[in-house]
């Protein structure tokens, strides 16, 4: 891209000896000139002038890519900055994130994706892809320009009013019309909004005692139900945002079976924690779609297992102290999950024995990186650890054991659903295009 | 007990306890001289997110009786409103030194975050949160229903009083009790459940279909969508009406409104009016925690009528309340009795 200000080979060279790529046999990776240039047997590698990383032990992942990340910038840098959120990714194991559109301004323009890439560009911890609004200030009446999006340097692919459904049956033809112009696609965040005013969390026995007003599985999967008719009617590519219920888990896979082109994703909270926990009132559960039962939690973690769900996004949504102290009714809604994503993916779905590393590698990055139309080129992620490719690659430790603490995350917010939680597997090592972002666990520091 | 938050939190002994006391201070309240030394000193605040000039009166009469300073704070407009914020207003409170605080907040868990944040050393009484829990009115409700369900209350139909002699120390045990109208949106009905539930009655909800929640099958009660079948064929030894709120049958309400079509096709089918209190057993009561739609969900003939313990409910508020008030800044936390008023006797036989 000619946009380019800095090089996408300045790189050291590394040689991760004795890494597992994707939990198989170890070898040595070596890391060089921005792509991975030798994959060696153990031992083997030329190390002159390179950088040993110890990597016996180590899981190697093609670098992960999130779909869905709030990063609040422009307009909540209290909460997080592009800065902080994308080295919060870093240390995550992520080496590319979507940033999602409701930012202030709205991201419904070209100047305001720019913006959004270019911040990102130099900071430098990953890849940012900005996500395009579908309509002006997510009001859910006009089209935002999406060709204009599309055709900037931040060449726009994801669409999405992720916060609030596109909820008009019309305007959402038409988005899923308009996009395929430019091989886009319409992530849609599934919330029949009458079914759902003044909801606080899942409708069911938890709500019915807590009298917190509900939301219901059914405003999700109506919406789900009817965007996979309409992708198929037009023809269209739709991702579906954070699936959550059981239900929309059976819609999905209905989808697919008669060859809909529908994707979905799930994120880790939703792979592991149920509405019981807002019996505390504590906000830091408050999310949207909201906490769901036991029962959908399987659902989820069958769905990601057998492919209905074709990857894990974070849904990362960091917010200040005052928007989570105070009583249920008055918090934000959104949780963290940049840094705890992956020991959740581990323990709910390898330790588990549902699924490989390679399935891992598949969920969060080769997936992902397809959905967004980022894994061609030379700043392609999602990519085999094959010889040539462009170096993303993320080295984790699976026996490792981590208790979490939000405050000495690197998010700037501290809203973590997992605090004081001890979780398996912890990310070591991340490196962009043969640059080390994440050593020895810290992420590293530009002079 | 160290706070009053939710009455699933009360264990039988813990409930009876409270019954109880409730018992000796209503004792007091007939005296010339109602007032009590016990929390003299302490410092009770009574903090209104919520206009309810009822509940306030009951728990300031409740506290003012048992000599304790009261505040009243009325903070309307929460952070909801961006107004100031739930943990400013706590933190205002403790630096002022409250011993108590009763809350009434719009958001249901209010008083639990109030409680668990750390921001007050305070013990809290829930005075209503949300949708959630109401505890001192399912108290008040328990105690009324005690004094007019045991002993020659209910043997001798009709003919007699309260029996208080009979009611000391008694449970619920096999009455029945239906809860009729909005379940959904009350925290009185939700309280009532669980704490009926504890003490041994029996509970049918009546309700539209409309307003009771989904989720409803997991309480420990009884669901009923007729009013005339539920007074015929279960035999309540007591109807709880609840309010209902004209608004609600809008189709712009909150929660997405329109949960039935008109006053008066609702009143035609959950109101008690002069037919169906003709229905329920001579011993039977009629309750409502107020303040009451007058042809709505009640008529004056069942308002008015001697079944009707209503205006008793709001006085035995005050005793009740003021028996929490006790427990929670004075009582024994070894759960031995102490006496509230050690300058008279206890509970007079009548």
């Amino acid at each position: 891209m000619s946009a380019d200000t800095t090089p996408a080979t300045a790189a050291g060279t590394y040689v991760l000896r004795g890494a597992r790529p994707l939990g198989g046999e170890p070898v040595d990776l070596v890391l060089d000139g921005g792509v991975i240039a030798q994959v060696v047997a153990v031992g083997t590698a030329d190390v002159d002038g390179a950088v040993v990383v110890d990597a016996q032990g180590l899981v190697a992942l093609p670098g992960l890519v999130d779909l869905h990340t709030h990063l609040r910038e422009p307009g909540r840098e209290d909460a997080e900055t592009i800065s902080s959120g994308t080295r919060a990714a870093a240390a995550g194991g992520f080496t590319a994130v979507h940033a999602m559109a409701n930012t202030t301004p709205v991201a419904d323009t070209a100047g305001v994706v720019e913006q959004v890439w270019r911040i990102g560009r130099d900071a430098g911890w990953v890849d940012v892809h900005p996500v395009g609004a579908v309509s002006v200030g997510l009001d859910g009446t006009q089209l935002a320009e999406l060709g204009a999006m599309a055709d900037s340097a931040a060449r726009v692919r994801v669409f999405s009013d992720d916060g609030k459904c596109v909820a008009d049956p019309i305007l959402m033809r038409r988005a899923l019309e308009y996009v395929k112009a430019f091989d886009g696609v319409v992530a849609q965040h599934a919330q029949e909004p009458r079914l759902t005013e003044g909801a606080q969390m899942n409708e069911g026995v938890v709500s019915a005692e807590l009298g917190l007003p509900g939301w219901p599985a059914v405003a999700e999967e109506a919406i789900i139900a009817r965007d996979v008719l309409l992708a198929e009617h037009v023809g269209s590519r739709l991702h579906v945002c954070h699936l959550s219920t059981a239900g929309s888990v059976e819609i999905v896979r209905w989808a697919k079976g008669r060859g809909i082109d529908v994707t979905a994703e799930v994120t880790p909270h939703h792979l592991i924690l149920t509405d019981d926990l807002a019996r505390q009132y504590d906000p830091v559960f408050k999310v949207n779609p909201p906490l769901r039962t036991a029962r959908d939690v399987e659902a989820v973690r069958e769905g990601l297992a057998d492919g209905t769900i074709d990857i894990v996004a974070t849904d990362h949504a960091p917010h200040t102290r005052e928007d989570k102290d105070c009583e249920w009714a008055a918090a934000a809604f959104g949780m963290t999950g940049l840094e705890t994503a992956l020991s959740i993916v581990q323990q709910t779905m390898v330790d588990t024995g549902r699924m490989t590393w390679a399935d891992v590698a598949r969920v969060l990055s080769a997936a992902p990186a397809r959905i967004g139309r980022i894994d061609t080129g030379e700043r392609a992620h999602g990519r085999p650890l094959e010889v040539g490719e462009p170096a993303n690659v993320t080295l984790v430790d699976p026996a490792a054991r981590r208790v979490v603490d939000g405050a000495v995350q690197v998010t700037s917010s501290t809203n973590t659903p997992f605090q004081g939680y001890e979780l398996p597997g912890r990310v070591v090592a991340t490196f962009l295009r043969g640059t080390a972002t994440v050593l020895d666990g810290a992420p590293v520091e530009k002079e | 007990m160290r706070h009053l938050l939710s009455t699933q939190d009360l264990a039988r002994t813990d409930a009876i306890r409270i019954l109880d006391t409730a018992a000796q201070m209503s004792a007091t309240q007939s005296r010339e001289i109602k007032k009590l030394p016990t929390l003299r000193g302490r410092t009770v605040v009574n903090l209104f997110f919520e206009d309810s000039t009822r509940t306030r009166i009951s728990f300031e009469t409740a506290a003012k009786r048992l000599s304790a300073d009261v505040i009243n704070f009325s903070a309307k407009g929460s952070s909801v409103s961006k107004g100031e914020s739930l943990k400013d207003t706590a933190l205002t409170l403790q630096a002022m030194g409250a011993d108590a605080v009763v809350i009434r907040h719009q958001a249901s868990g209010a008083p639990y975050t109030l409680a668990t944040s750390g921001w007050v050393e305070a013990a809290v009484v829930n005075a209503g949160d949300g949708m959630h829990q109401h505890p001192t009115q399912a108290l008040l409700d328990a105690y009324t229903l005690r004094r007019h369900l045991s002993g020659t209350a209910l043997s001798a139909p009709g003919a007699s009083g309260p029996d208080d002699v009979a009611a000391l120390g008694a449970d619920l045990a096999g009455r029945r009790v239906a809860v009729v109208g909005d379940v959904l949106h009350s925290r009185v009905a939700r309280s009532n459940v669980h704490l009926l539930h504890t003490l041994g009655a029996e509970v049918t909800l009546v309700a539209p279909p409309t307003l009771l929640p989904v989720g409803v099958e997991a309480w420990p009660c009884r669901v009923a969508y007729h009013l005339d079948e539920t007074l015929r064929d279960w035999s309540p030894d007591a109807v709880m009406m609840l309010r209902v709120q004209r608004e609600r049958m809008s189709g712009a309400g909150t929660g997405g409104g329109a949960f039935f079509p008109n006053p008066l096709e609702y009143t035609r089918k959950y109101g008690l009016d002069a037919r169906r209190l003709r229905l329920l057993a001579e011993h039977a009561v009629v309750l409502h925690p107020g303040p009451m739609n007058r042809g709505l969900e009640i008529s004056a003939e069942a308002a008015d009528s001697p079944r009707a313990v209503i205006v008793e409910q709001v006085a035995n508020g005050v005793a009740v309340r003021m028996a929490v008030l006790y427990l929670l800044l004075a009582g024994d936390t070894s759960g031995d009795r102490t006496d509230p008023a050690p300058t008279t006797e206890r509970v007079r036989v009548p």
